[in-house]
């Protein structure tokens, strides 16, 4: 099994060198035929790689797909180089290869076997790493596929042995093994339905349509497809690109040429469904496949915390100059001086060491030692600890059950590990709307029909703005409020709330006068029967009965036509079937009649577009009348009436601006009759236009279905509501409270976004709104100039009126849109307008592009030079993700692009607070104290080995054994930091979440400041200092026992180590605030380790150890009572200025969380609850959004100055 | 499906555990006034009788430090040390006088004590063999051992500088006329002498080399016997360090005096160190040491006065434990 696997393994790597990565590869003369045509790509069906008599077909790459970083061959040396790219690896990579010198002051392992380590855990890491994207590779790899071989014959073959060209079966829920051209489905008509959940997180089904006109022999399913044996066509399409929603191209066949369209490309890595099988040829394979195409390495991002350790290690590279170049010259001036007359080093006879006819060179000599010697000083795994405790870190993140969402099951994910800490330094987040505030589901809640408003359920944002009256009331009576009882009023105000209602998913309508065929009563019931009917047939979506309920459900491409299918339904117009050229609807036409099936035949659908925003479709109902139901964006549509098809425009125009109001997505519903000319005649045009090919076709298409989508008769307006994710209002609120920024970056219309805005209490009323648009006219008209100079004297006044601000609270919202950024955003405007920006409450862009999303993070980032955190769930985040100095993820409905390019993902936006407040607060302090530790540490065992040095005549000896250097930092002193690193916790979880303030020593970057960081370094000098001095003046020059021995330099060097290990140990001991077991048995076994270590050492045989240390603790050491009261005494010593320092600041200067750590020791929390809670009130950054702010603002208008208990009833629940 | 769905969404579902949760059971001190004034105030009360007990230890230990080399230098020859030191024909034989101070009762350890002698030189240090001097068979091991390796006649046993240099002066001592035995047996380490410098590894060379450093070695000994080369190649950490010449074993009464008759062969004139003759009691401090205890008592004392500031603070200006007045944002109001 194993050896099958190496087997494999070795194959699959081969393979890889050969055939991955190299792009196809066209012949000339294909090249050739390629002009001729339009399209580059050729491919002949059903004659894979067979050499046609006139040209070769094209070599295409395999379908063999790697995602691996390295190959077997290329691994070691593209990770080493990568390992070693690291300065302080460098550094220690030459130092090892020196020690096999004379320069070196030691042996060979004791540079060697740290060095080792270190690199080969992070060898290993990357392996292990490799591996798993080898193994996840080879699984899809190893996939098995039904190719057609020959005579309708069909053989399993693994997907990498796929070519294009082939014919392929694939059955119902197979995954496709490369890109496809549907040649014909179990379906007569050609139609399957395909789950692309793997490439862009959709779940719902997509329709593909083979060629219809192709007239290919009914397929059976029993695999065996005889039609195809002499099935021989060619197809000439586009070359390989990563947009997953274009293809074009031809196929000839017959003498014929069909044009090729998306609809017909099945896409590798989505599945098959609701289809029995399909037959395809293949198109593109392996790395030509557009999900192959599309998939890009998430960056490498690195914290500010990272950055700074940088410095730090540089400035140690500097000290370790220093120090080298005090010794090389304390060496050559020895040499010159002194050493001559020290006639036991025989010193007339050059050595390695030195010549003294040569000072300078043998200074420079000593250079070299010396840099080596005092490498210590640079913390050899100082690297790999960090990686392995944000490995750890990022464990804790992905298993946090309060993070881990119950409805989807997904947990949350750190996907990079690197950026733990960063998570606890944020200052602005820039966040998508929808998917990620909003969750992308649709409820149906008001329509319009014939200009009269329909619906009573209030929206989200009514019933805020009803909550905030009722809280403003109740805090005027002084009386304690609480959610519970707002919710009684909003109830109470409304009146009718039925629950059961609202059980019903994307349907929240509530009017009698439509439901249950109340309809038929109202005076313009033709109308409302025909808005009805195009809410049931004018979409792209497809019903699926669930196998469990047999209920029916749609799967629809926006979640707003599912809404309006469920709408459609609840009203009595059900859609239940649609085949390739029809749509079925059960019309209940009559109260207490059973439901007709209605049959509308399609005869075209124009599709919606983000460009066009409406859609159409043609049809011809039972009685043969041609119809166009069309639906769209108001403007869009209110354009397009006939000049007596207005006759509700201004009352629907009334309604809408209501709902806008309310913060609902509006859509406007027309139709059209038509003609049976008419329509031939433009059908025959568009049809030719269709199947066209050439660049121009998609204008020509454009342009045919603008002529027809004219003339139209207005029927009425819906409003859906796009509800807010679970928590989010009160998530914002939250990191609002802990002094974040927020910004919403949308491609929804301004309105939308304003309303949103207003649900997430990111505006609200009061707050001047600074709209910075231009208007159409002038972009089309004027000349840039103008434009750029306009834009800039709006920028002007706004800043000019948030300076002059009469009354303290003021707040400021800034809201521009894409057009108007393009220009904000060039280069000699862009401060300007960051400047307003980061002056103003809230900011929201909306009708931005993905790019711009993008250029905005950049701006903030490089502007404002504070961390930026990107949070998006859909592919128009991505580029907004991977600028963010952290990008987040939402695991959501959109799909997985954004969560592929993240570093960490959540399933949804409110559990951001958590991830930043509680995870990001705790990494941040614990890796801040583990680096600074870690530089005490190395520090303290260093500078000792320079103050020996200089007793030494600076020759470069040192008084530890090898050894003891080697483990120091591998072994003897790791652990403890490892376990601080992962566990320790200056406040507990509900703390931090209760007084949001603390967030703020992490923007502040309050314990990872030059001050703490030269505080620590100080703190090591002074601990080697002290360790060597008190050390040398206990045990020299008399004798240290009773016995009468004297201790020889290397009992010297045992006794001072061991004063190390006892230091450094107690000093992270009075580090840790939280101490777990695992802290404590590190701390306490460290030092119970080195005890036994320097014993077996000893007693070792005298050939291993060198003799120095031989018998030395049993023998030597440990009779000697002064050996234990030096090592007590230098311990206390060394940490008593530490320990001074913390007791003073303690008492006289606490920190907040000293100070809520002594709360929650003396159980404060529990018996003083009053104060305990005007205390997380206060424990507040000043914010002008979120809902808190709204409640100050409200109180204020009352005349009240403080926040009272009132807003804890949004803050604490 | 839904039941498989549901499994799977289980199997995503993070375990619960104490250690991923984080909510393992902690101790977290926090350091109260209690606190801090008692860790002070025990410190000081640890360390001002431990450094009372050191300081009377070392009070407690004789010590008679006789500085010889340049009293041992014939005053003709003054501004020529070196010729004295190395003309094989020069009366090296130089007596002193020592008064004991108070009474030292045996066992008396005699040091010699070598002031600028850098025997941790990395060049010295690593000029030895340490397998030559364990086995007979490893003689010709004398690589590390530069310059001082061998020469025509074979390896020098033991080569190196560190045995090459071996110090040569010798101490005799007299009580009026009747010598002192002195205990040379036991002053290296018994790890030493077993295992470290072999029972049949006998001195080979030595000594014969074109430059003779210091003293020569018996040839029929074998160099597990040969103590005074042990604890010799016990190289010292400082470039002053005392090692141990011999014991003795009876005691030395107040104001007695003590003849020492030297044998002064050990060249440390020539790059100006110095050279002293020791004798010492010890207990179980060791020697003479008042540093240890007086560093003992000052940081009592420093501990002690830290304590005392920490409660009149306390006292003058208390800060009430979980006084939420001292929260930042509380503070920051207080600013404003």
């Amino acid at each position: 099994m194993a050896k099958g696997i190496t087997a494999k393994l070795l194959r699959s790597s081969l393979y890889t060198l050969t055939n991955i990565r190299t792009k196809p590869s066209y012949k000339k003369e294909a090249a050739a035929t390629e002009e001729l045509s339009g399209y580059p790509r050729v491919i002949n069906i059903n004659q894979p790689a067979v050499p046609d008599d006139t040209q070769q077909p094209p070599i295409f790459c395999t379908n063999y797909v790697s995602t691996t970083k390295y190959t077997l061959f290329n691994f070691l040396p593209i990770a080493l180089f990568e390992q070693f790219n690291r300065v302080a690896n460098f550094y220690f990579l030459v130092a090892a290869g020196l020690t096999f010198t004379d320069y070196a002051p030691f042996d060979w392992p004791s540079q060697v076997v740290p060095l080792a380590l270190v690199v080969g855990f992070s060898l290993a890491k990357e392996l292990y790493e490799d591996l798993q994207r080898h193994w996840q590779d080879m699984t899809a790899n190893c996939q098995k596929a039904a190719v057609h071989v020959k005579n309708g014959g069909f053989e399993t073959k693994q997907w990498r042995e796929v070519c294009v060209g082939d014919i392929v079966k694939v059955k119902k829920d197979e995954f496709f093994p490369a890109d496809l051209l549907l040649l014909q489905s179990s379906y007569e008509d050609g139609m399957s339905y395909v789950e692309t959940m793997n490439l862009d997180g959709e779940t719902n089904l997509k329709v593909k349509r083979a060629l219809q006109n192709l007239s290919l022999p009914a397929a059976v399913d029993d695999d065996k497809a005889s039609h195809f044996s002499d099935f021989l066509a060619t197809i000439r399409c586009e070359n390989p690109n990563s947009n997953l929603y274009t293809f074009t191209g031809n196929l000839e066949y017959n003498g014929h040429i069909y044009p090729l369209d998306p609809a017909q490309l099945l896409l590798r890595d989505s599945k098959l469904r609701n289809t029995e099988f399909v037959y395809g040829v293949v198109v593109f394979t392996g790395n030509d496949t557009k999900v192959m195409q599309n998939t890009t390495q998430s960056p490498s991002k690195r914290s500010e915390i990272e950055l700074q350790m940088d410095k730090i290690i540089y400035l140690l590279f500097g000290l370790l100059i220093f120090i080298s170049i005090v010794s090389a010259s304390g060496f050559g001036l020895a040499v010159r001086n002194t050493i001559r007359s020290w006639w036991y080093l025989v010193p007339e006879i050059p050595g390695e060491d030195f010549d003294i006819n040569n000072f300078v060179a043998s200074g420079l000599r000593h250079l070299v030692t010396a840099l080596m010697l005092y490498g210590y000083l640079v913390p050899i795994s100082l690297y790999v600890s960090i990686e392995a405790v944000k490995i750890l870190q990022a464990r804790f993140i992905n298993n946090d059950l309060h993070l881990y969402d119950e409805v989807t099951g997904v947990p949350a994910n750190a996907r990079t590990s690197n950026l733990n800490e960063q998570l606890g330094q944020v200052d602005t987040i820039l966040s998508d709307k929808t998917g990620t505030l909003t969750c992308n589901q649709m409820d149906f809640l008001k329509c319009s029909i014939a200009g009269c408003p329909y619906g009573k359920r209030p929206s989200e944002v009514e019933l805020a703005a009803a909550k905030q009256m009722a809280a403003q009331d109740e805090s005027s009576d002084g009386s304690l409020s609480d959610s519970s009882s707002l919710e009684a009023i909003t109830v109470t105000d409304d009146g009718n709330i039925n629950k059961k209602a609202s059980s019903i998913k994307g349907f929240s309508f509530q009017d009698d006068r439509l439901e249950h065929t109340n309809w038929l009563k109202e005076p313009n019931s033709d109308v409302i029967l025909l808005f009805f009917r195009i809410l049931a047939v004018c979409h792209s979506a497809i019903p699926e009965i669930s196998e469990k309920t047999g209920e029916l459900t749609y799967e629809a491409e926006s979640p707003d036509e599912g809404a309006f299918l469920v709408a459609a339904r609840e009203f009595g117009f059900q859609f239940i079937k649609r085949t390739q050229n029809s749509v079925v609807v059960k019309e209940r036409l009559k109260k207490d009649q059973e439901p007709v099936e209605k049959e509308y035949s399609i005869l075209t659908l124009l599709d919606f577009t983000s460009k066009r925003k409406r859609m159409s479709v043609i049809l011809r109902d039972e009685s043969g009348q041609l119809l166009m139901f069309c639906k769209g964006a108001d403007t869009i549509i209110f354009d397009r009436l006939a000049s007596n098809g207005k006759t509700y425009l201004e009352a629907t125009t009334k309604n809408l601006n209501d709902y806008g109001e309310a913060g609902l997505r509006t859509l406007a519903l027309a139709y059209k009759k038509l003609e049976e000319k008419e329509y031939s005649d433009w059908h025959e045009k568009f049809h030719n236009a269709q199947i066209s090919s050439g660049s121009n076709r998609e204008e020509l298409l454009e342009e045919l279905s603008d002529e027809m989508e004219r003339g139209l008769t207005l029927v009425g307006a819906t409003a859906v509501e796009d509800k807010l994710q679970n928590g989010v209002p009160e998530c914002i609120d939250r990191l609002a409270l802990a002094g974040l920024k927020i910004w919403v970056l949308t491609g929804d219309k301004m309105e939308t976004a304003i309303n949103i805005g207003f649900s997430c209490s990111l505006l609200r009323q009061g707050m001047k709104q600074l709209c910075i648009v231009v208007s159409a006219e002038m972009l089309a008209e004027a000349a840039k100039d103008v434009v750029k100079e306009n834009i800039l004297s709006q920028i002007t006044t706004s800043m000019q009126s948030i300076q002059n601000k009469k009354e303290p609270h003021a707040a400021f919202a800034l809201i521009i849109d894409g057009k108007t950024l393009t220009y904000a955003l060039e280069d000699d405007m862009k401060f300007k307008f960051l400047n307003l920006a980061v002056n103003c409450a809230s900011v929201i862009c909306c009708r931005v592009s993905p790019k711009q999303k993008a250029l905005v993070v950049r701006l903030v980032k490089e502007g404002t030079g504070r961390t930026t955190l990107g949070i998006g769930d859909g592919a128009n985040d991505v580029g907004m993700i991977k600028e963010a100095d952290i990008g987040i993820g939402i695991s959501g409905v959109e799909g997985m692009q954004a969560v592929m390019a993240s570093d960490f993902s959540i399933a949804q936006f409110r559990f951001l607070e958590r991830l930043l407040i509680v995870h990001g607060h705790w990494c941040y302090k614990r890796i801040s104290k583990m680096i600074c530790y870690f530089f005490y540490k190395n520090i303290t065992l260093a500078l000792t080995l320079f103050y020996f040095e200089a007793e030494t005549g600076f020759s470069g000896q040192m008084h530890y054994d090898d050894w003891y250097m080697l483990l120091y930092n591998v072994f003897l002193t790791s652990c403890p930091v490892l376990a601080l690193g992962v566990l320790e916790k200056d406040i507990c979880a509900e703390f931090c979440l209760q007084f949001p303030a603390l967030y703020q020593q992490g923007p502040k970057n309050l314990f990872f400041d030059w001050y703490r960081i030269i505080g620590w370094l100080a703190n090591g000098v002074y601990a080697s200092f002290v360790i060597y001095l008190v050390n040398i003046r206990i045990f020299s020059p008399e004798s240290f026992r009773k016995e009468g021995q004297t201790a020889d330099m290397y009992v010297i060097g045992t006794a001072m180590f061991t004063s190390i290990i006892w230091v450094v140990n107690v000093q992270i001991f009075l580090v840790s605030h939280y101490l777990t077991s695992v802290q404590l048995h590190t701390i306490w076994g460290s030092i119970v380790v080195w005890y036994l270590i320097v014993y077996i050492y000893g007693l070792m045989p005298v050939q291993w150890s060198a003799g120095n240390i031989y018998q030395q603790l049993p023998e030597v050491l440990g009779p000697a009572y002064k050996f234990y009261l030096s090592t007590v005494f230098v311990t206390i010593l060394c940490n008593l200025p530490y320990l001074i320092h913390i007791s003073y600041q303690r008492c006289y200067n606490p920190e907040d969380h000293h100070v809520l750590q002594e709360m929650k020791n003396m159980k404060k929390d529990v018996t003083d609850r009053k104060m305990w809670k005007r205390e997380q009130v206060k424990a507040t950054q000043e914010t002008e959004i979120g809902l808190s702010a709204r409640v100050d603002a409200r109180m204020r208008m009352k005349g009240k100055t403080t926040r009272k208990y009132s807003s804890l009833a949004y803050s604490s629940s | 499906m839904d039941a498989s769905t549901r499994t799977k969404s289980r199997s995503k579902k993070p375990q619960y555990s104490r250690f991923t949760q984080q909510e393992l059971p902690a101790w977290k001190p926090i350091l109260t006034p209690k606190w801090i004034i008692t860790s002070f105030v025990i410190i000081a009360i640890l360390f001002t009788p431990t450094g009372l007990l050191c300081l009377w230890a070392s009070e407690r230990v004789v010590e008679i430090i006789d500085r010889y080399d340049d009293d041992c230098l014939p005053d003709s020859y003054s501004t020529d040390p070196d010729s004295f030191i190395q003309s094989n024909n020069t009366n090296k034989t130089c007596v002193r006088t020592l008064k004991v101070p108070r009474k030292m009762s045996a066992p008396i350890f005699i040091y010699y004590q070598l002031d600028n002698f850098y025997q941790n030189h990395r060049r010295y240090v690593k000029s030895r063999s340490d397998k030559q001097l364990r086995d007979p068979d490893e003689a010709d091991e004398t690589e590390d051992c530069k310059p001082i390796n061998g020469n025509d006649d074979g390896p020098i046993v033991p080569c190196g500088l560190v045995a090459w240099s071996l110090f040569n002066d010798t101490y005799k001592f007299f009580k009026g006329n009747k010598a002192i035995d002195i205990d040379k047996k036991d002053i290296a380490w018994e790890s030493d002498k077993k295992y470290k410098f072999g029972s049949n590894v006998y001195p080979k060379n030595f000594q014969k080399w074109e430059l003779i450093g210091g003293g020569a070695l018996d040839e029929s000994k074998p160099l597990s016997e040969q103590e005074d080369l042990i604890v010799w190649m016990k190289t010292a950490a400082l470039p002053t360090f005392r090692k141990l010449y011999g014991k003795i074993n009876t005691d030395l009464e107040a104001n007695e005096t003590i003849t020492v008759v030297i044998q002064n062969n050990y060249n440390t004139y020539v790059f100006g160190g110095e050279k002293k003759v020791a004798l010492s009691t010890a207990n179980w401090i060791g020697g003479k040491n008042d540093f240890f205890g007086i560093s003992f008592l000052t940081i009592g004392g420093v501990c002690f006065f830290v304590a005392i500031n920490f409660i009149l603070l306390y006292v003058l200006k208390p800060r009430p434990l979980g006084d939420p007045s001292y929260l930042s944002w509380n503070r920051n109001q207080g600013a404003q």
